[in-house]
């Protein structure tokens, strides 16, 4: 029956019911609700391990290996997800098929590494200092252009943001 | 991207025989844009050339480490916003 049950819920739902609450299912899809029930009855490692794994406060997809699943976390890309794994020297598993044991290594590695709202933390209060002292790229982060020295003429559509038609501008020869 | 540590920070030579000496600091003209701010300089206020005149700046805790340059721009602020668009069809995202 665990079975049955790790496939279908959604990720909003295993959300609301992380540790083992099934109480919260009742309100998306009634048949889920009434199996969990016995799940819940069962022991808490074993309903924790059915849903989402949650490592360093994110839930990560269940069906994909955990080398990309790791990668949902703020602060864990390909390289480090990578490296965590060599470091635990742990085989490349669909996420769902870890162990409690194996969950308790990764998080606890995972912990060691700055991440989610640290990180923002971290990369914000960085920005403001830049800006309170007002040096260059602080000035640059106040007008919402790009610090490192790219051009502005064109393209730097991402700080920009949409493109903004000017009134009565000439327009370039072809 | 940083400078190798070894090298240590770069400051002009007339700046690194005068940071002990903060009564000859404090005001002081400075062209050489490239030096970094020690923190020697703290409590200080410079005058930092941008191409054109000095622009005054009180040198806190918190500039240490950044350059000299940084803090003196050297272009005019358009008053404007600058002319995007319309200069390319197509391109939008």
């Amino acid at each position: 029956m665990a079975q049955a049950l790790a496939t279908p819920v959604a990720p909003s739902l295993s959300l609301i019911c992380n540790r083992g609450g099934g109480g919260g299912g009742g309100s998306s899809v009634s048949p889920f609700s009434a199996l969990s029930f016995p799940v819940a009855s069962l022991p808490k490692l074993q309903g924790l391990s059915i849903r989402c794994a949650r490592v360093g406060g994110v839930e990560i997809p269940n069906n994909k290996r955990v080398e990309y699943s790791l990668q949902y976390i703020h602060g864990i890309g390909r390289t480090r997800a990578r490296q965590i794994l060599g470091d635990l020297s742990m085989e490349n598993k669909i996420t769902k098929d870890l162990s409690e044991e194996e969950l308790t290594t990764l998080r606890d590695e995972v912990s060691k590494y700055m991440i989610e709202g640290d990180l923002r933390r971290f990369n914000a209060l960085n920005i403001r200092r830049l800006k309170e002292i007002q040096c260059y790229r602080g000035t640059r982060h106040i007008q919402g252009l790009p610090c490192r020295g790219q051009r502005t003429k064109n393209n730097c559509r991402t700080l920009k943001g949409k493109r903004v038609t000017i009134a009565g501008k000439k327009k370039a020869p072809r | 991207m940083g400078r190798s540590l070894w090298k240590g920070i770069f400051v002009d030579a007339f700046l690194s025989k005068i940071k002990d000496r903060r009564d000859l600091l404090s005001n002081k003209k400075v062209w050489s844009r490239r030096s970094s701010i020690l923190p020697e300089f703290v409590n200080t206020t410079m005058r930092i050339y941008n191409g054109k005149n000095f622009v005054r700046s009180k040198i806190t805790e918190d500039k240490v480490g950044h350059k000299f340059g940084e803090f003196a721009l050297t272009r005019k602020r358009k008053i404007h916003r600058t002319n995007t668009g319309s200069a390319k069809k197509g391109g939008k995202k």
